[in-house]
């Protein structure tokens, strides 16, 4: 008599359980902390590949222009695969894009530019992969949208059509 | 009393908080608190991956520049949201992942102390 009601609550119980965790199952699992998005630019000094100079940030992505920020690598086979969509997008006039090299030796960057071509307006360098944590990045390669300033759409993994169409349609 | 000097030098000279280890300590204390996101499972300080060495360069770099602990993990969240740090903050998503325990454990006390010492009086 005492436990009548607990058959009823356990049910109720499993039921709430299952109906969590079933729709859970469809939820998109690859996590992406949201408040990564409208973040300004860190104001620092880096190192361009061109010639050492140190050039601040801020100096790089000035006005109202859009800018993509490419981390690439000569040795990272997904930026081989992105380049084709970034050499597109440097025919835009609207777009200005800036290189982040990853961690890299500056012979292999080079020969990598020489051999598909160089799509970047300026090129940065991160060698001990600092820079790009300032950024906020997971890895190479990785791109972020900047406008006024501010970082309005982070891209993590390689550039394909898809998102070249949506780049194309943000900056229109 | 000479023998209290020597205690009290012993303390203060082989105490490992006071050694030069002092600041790698620290360094190795945050990057076990940091999660590596890219990683299964793994802290920035047990990873190897490109992310969690990068990492570990920066919390020294800004060990060096003078942050404070809770300045890096601050900053470390501002950079890539609260999931890097291994300890939820408690806030509307998460208290009741922080209160559960305790009210689990004053239920627990409650049921024993109605079965146990109730019921032997």
């Amino acid at each position: 008599m005492k436990f009548r009601f607990l058959p009823i609550i356990l049910m109720i119980f499993f039921l709430a359980v299952f109906t969590i965790f079933y729709q859970g199952l469809k939820n998109y699992n690859i996590y992406i902390p949201k408040d990564n998005i409208t973040k300004k630019i860190p104001p620092i000094k880096i190192k361009t590949l061109k010639n050492d100079n140190e050039v601040r940030l801020d100096k790089i992505f000035k006005g109202n222009n859009f800018y993509l920020m490419n981390i690439w690598s000569s040795w990272c086979v997904p930026c081989k695969d992105e380049h084709k969509f970034l050499v597109e997008l440097s025919q835009n006039p609207k777009l200005e894009i800036i290189g982040l090299n990853y961690k890299d030796n500056d012979v292999n960057a080079k020969n990598f530019l020489n051999q598909f071509s160089n799509p970047y307006k300026t090129i940065i360098q991160d060698k001990n992969g600092t820079i790009a944590i300032e950024w906020g990045a997971y890895g190479v390669p990785e791109s972020f949208l900047v406008h006024k300033n501010k970082i309005i759409k982070k891209i993590i993994g390689p550039l394909n059509e898809n998102l070249l169409i949506e780049i194309e349609n943000i900056i229109r | 009393m000479k023998f209290l000097k020597i205690l009290i030098f012993i303390f203060f000279y082989l105490n490992p908080s006071y050694s030069s280890a002092g600041e790698e300590d620290k360094q190795n204390d945050i990057t076990k608190n940091l999660r590596c996101l890219i990683c299964q499972g793994q802290s920035v300080y047990d990873s190897d991956s490109e992310f969690a060495n990068s990492l570990k360069i920066l919390v020294k770099k800004k060990l060096d520049e003078g942050m404070e602990e809770k300045e890096i993990y601050e900053y470390m969240k501002n950079k890539y949201g609260e999931w890097i740090l291994y300890d939820p903050e408690f806030n509307k998503n998460t208290y009741f992942l922080w209160i559960l325990p305790i009210l689990l454990f004053l239920a627990g006390g409650f049921v024993v102390f109605r079965l146990f010492i109730i019921n032997k009086n």
